[in-house]
This record gives C-alpha cells, sequence and structure tokens, in this order.
C-alpha cells in the first residue's frame, strides 16, 4: 500500500498546507464567535467577561501565528527542493 | 537593493511571482494563511477593546426626571418618554391600579421600537418579532440576546419619577 512518504514532496507540502490553513480557519471561528459573545456580555454590563475572551483569543492569534510560520516553512522547503537549490 | 525571502537565494519578485504552474498554487495558499493571520489579529484586536473599555468602564450616573402624573394614564395605557437623555426613548405602561414598569423602547436586537401590545400583554418588536416580558424586560422569544433595560421609578407625591436605567 502507497503511503504518504512515497508522494512527490510537491504534494505532500500542499497537503500539509491545506492541513494548517484548515486548522486556521476553525480557530478563527472560535474567535469570531469569542468576539461576539464578549461583545454581548460587554453590552449587557457583564465585564468580567473580556479579560478570559482577550486571553483565550489572544493564544488563538498565536497559534495561527505559528501555523503561517509552519506553512511559510514548507512553501520555501518545498519550492526551494523543487527548483533544485 | 535586492529584497530576499528568507531561506531563499531567490530574489522576493521571483518567489511571489512563480514561473510554473505548481509553484503558483503555493504562493496563492500562503498569501491567503496571511489574510487569514490577519483576520485573526483583527479579531484579538477586537477582543482587546472590549478589555480597554470594561477596564475604563463607569456607571453612568443618571439624573432624577418626572416622567408622569399619578393616575395621568389609564391601566393598560402607555405612556412614552425620554430618559435620560432626549435621544433616549422609553415607554412607560399602568400594568395594574397602582403598578407601573417602564423600558427603554429600543429593542436589544437592531434597535427598532417596541411596543406595548395589551392583547399578549408584552412588549413586542415589529422588525423581526422579538417579545419581552412585561415583568421584567425578559426575552420571551425572537432574536433579541439580552433583556430590555428597565427604567427604575419612584412615586413622589403626584409624580412618577425615573431615577435609574437597569441592565
Ligand atoms: S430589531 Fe427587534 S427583533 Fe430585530
Amino acid at each position: 500500500m502507497p503511503t504518504s512518504n512515497d508522494l512527490p514532496p510537491q504534494t505532500r507540502g500542499l497537503t500539509a498546507i491545506a492541513g494548517a490553513m484548515s486548522l486556521i480557519v476553525i480557530l478563527l471561528i472560535v474567535q469570531i464567535w469569542l468576539l461576539s459573545a464578549a461583545l454581548e456580555s460587554f453590552l449587557s454590563g457583564k465585564l468580567h467577561t473580556a479579560l478570559p475572551a482577550a486571553v483565550f483569543s489572544g493564544v488563538m492569534f498565536l497559534i495561527c501565528l505559528g501555523l503561517y510560520a509552519f506553512v511559510d516553512r514548507v512553501d520555501s522547503e518545498v519550492r526551494g527542493s523543487g527548483n533544485g537549490r | 537593493m535586492t529584497w530576499l525571502r528568507r531561506g531563499s537565494s531567490e530574489p522576493l519578485w521571483k518567489e511571489e511571482f512563480p514561473v510554473r504552474t505548481a509553484d503558483e498554487r503555493y504562493v496563492t495558499r500562503r498569501q491567503l494563511t496571511k489574510f487569514l493571520v490577519l483576520t485573526s489579529l483583527g479579531m484579538f484586536v477586537g477582543n482587546i477593546w472590549i478589555l480597554i473599555r470594561s477596564i475604563f468602564y463607569k456607571a453612568p450616573i443618571y439624573g432624577h426626571q418626572p416622567v408622569a402624573q399619578l393616575g395621568e394614564i389609564p391601566v393598560g395605557g402607555v405612556k412614552l418618554f425620554s430618559y435620560p437623555s432626549k435621544d433616549d426613548h422609553c415607554i412607560l405602561i399602568r400594568t395594574a391600579e397602582d403598578e407601573y414598569v417602564g423600558y427603554s423602547q429600543k429593542c436589544t436586537h437592531l434597535s427598532c421600537a417596541v411596543y406595548y401590545s395589551q392583547a399578549e400583554n408584552r412588549l413586542e418588536c415589529p422588525c423581526h418579532k422579538g417579545f419581552f416580558s412585561i415583568k421584567d424586560g425578559a426575552v420571551l422569544q425572537g432574536p433579541p440576546s439580552r433583556p430590555l433595560p428597565r427604567i427604575v421609578l419612584e412615586a413622589r407625591g403626584e409624580q412618577l419619577v425615573a431615577i435609574e436605567v437597569k441592565g
């Protein structure tokens, strides 16, 4: 049975990037929900939810940033190897 | 001066505009990822903005304002008034002989004006059928997720005075 290692690096790279992008999209959906929930509770006078919401949103942004770094690295590695560099 | 991407010997413009279609797939995906991460940053900044507003939030100080004479409206009747500023429209309802309630008229969904339905004994928003309880302004049905702000009333002599907004 063929394994992922048998695939050409170009295809493997694209799969890895697609995976990272899917994760970013999921995190973004959670962040949008977090922002609307924090705004909703701020408007209804509940001020204590703002801090945990900001912390979690920050953590999710950092994860997204890490995933972007991963995508960038895969991109330069795969295209570098493809170009014979 | 030639800009280089980290870990690459190609000039940046060559990296961003590749000749081969296979490479272009990488560029478009990386750019979309960058856009998604910037959106994520936007969400984070939004949360920080809410946090800052929460930290510096000062409870408003409300003035006292006569809104009606006792007995001015019949049982089941309503009177519109503005409180605390003249742009904040409110509704006063006489629910029983000695019972009055006041609410902000602004629907908590998208700010349409709510009205009192005597038949259903509730406050109704005509825009998206949001219904609110007459007892405490709680949401009974529809898209609003927050109760209507309640106007605290006090009887002073023959006058009904608004003293505070709750919620
Ligand atoms: S504006 Fe009142 S229900 Fe939408």
